[in-house]
């Protein structure tokens, strides 16, 4: 049998990757696919700690994750979309409109 | 050294690779693919973990639909790769080092202060006689009911806004 806290690390180890995805790229849509990968690390602790006190709440709450996910990159892709019409790029140091 | 452990170390293995992959992929479609496999594997995680209906939703979910919207994305736009130009030289050490940080803490405190113990329920009756999933399914119908309804509210809502983000705007004259 393998210990949870096994599952713990890994969960960190990618979370972790996702969010040096987001602090050192500056392709929007890989920010945006790191963000989905930290979604998923957190994803892998909750159903691991279902799984060890043997409830389904870990479970069910992972399936509404996933669904707010759907919904996250259905308006998040629009508006990446909309950004490339403007701007004609997606590098995320050229979104600086507002900088004094 | 038990099958399990080894079969566990070798799928962890494969996550963090195509985790690192999809991070320093030049081309964001290799990132795209590196990404789906990521997200196969990690359902390969669910069902060790007995959660056979969390998987097939990952896969279906995640690596089918998102990624697919994913890679429409990136080729719609062309947008494969940008121009390499850092713009920023302290921007990668300073992120390591945070990112270190991060992963130091968050492991300290899952292993110390959260204190999760024993181990993980053994899978193969969850996920051959599908106890679980009948049991799961009453649980999302009754208990969980209304965040079930408004997850449908929500859906609906990310439609709406996406169609009319995209949509053209109307001159005014």
């Amino acid at each position: 049998m393998i210990p949870v806290n096994y599952y713990i690390v890994l969960s960190a180890i990618l979370f972790t990757i996702g969010v040096v995805g987001v602090l050192i790229r500056r392709n929007a849509l890989i920010i945006f696919m790191s963000v989905e990968l930290m979604l998923n690390a957190a994803n892998l602790a909750f159903v691991a700690f279902s799984s060890v006190i043997k409830s389904f709440s870990g479970q069910i709450f992972v399936f509404f994750v996933i669904s707010v996910a759907a919904a996250e990159v259905a308006v998040g892709l629009a508006l990446i979309v909309e950004i490339f019409k403007s701007k004609r790029s997606i590098d995320v140091d050229q979104m600086s409109s507002l900088k004094g | 050294m038990t099958l399990d452990l080894i079969f566990f170390l070798l799928l962890s293995l494969i996550a963090i690779s195509t985790a690192l992959g999809m991070l320093f992929s030049r081309n964001a479609i290799y990132s795209a693919l590196f990404l789906v496999l990521n997200f196969v594997t990690v359902a390969v995680f669910y069902l060790l973990l007995g959660a056979p209906f969390i998987a097939m939703a990952q896969v279906t979910v995640y690596a089918g639909a998102i990624m697919v919207l994913f890679l429409f994305v990136i080729m719609l736009l062309g947008a494969e790769s940008l121009p390499q130009e850092q713009v920023l030289p302290w921007q990668k050490p300073l992120a390591g080092v945070l990112a270190g940080a991060l992963m130091l803490e968050a492991t300290f405190i899952f292993l110390t202060r959260a204190r999760p113990v024993g181990d993980v329920a053994h899978p193969e009756e969850a996920v051959n006689k599908m106890t679980s999933l009948r049991a799961l399914g009453e649980a999302l119908f009754t208990q969980y009911l209304l965040p079930f309804e408004v997850t449908s509210i929500l859906l609906l809502v990310a439609m709406i806004g996406a169609i009319v983000l995209v949509r053209k705007e109307k001159r005014v004259p």
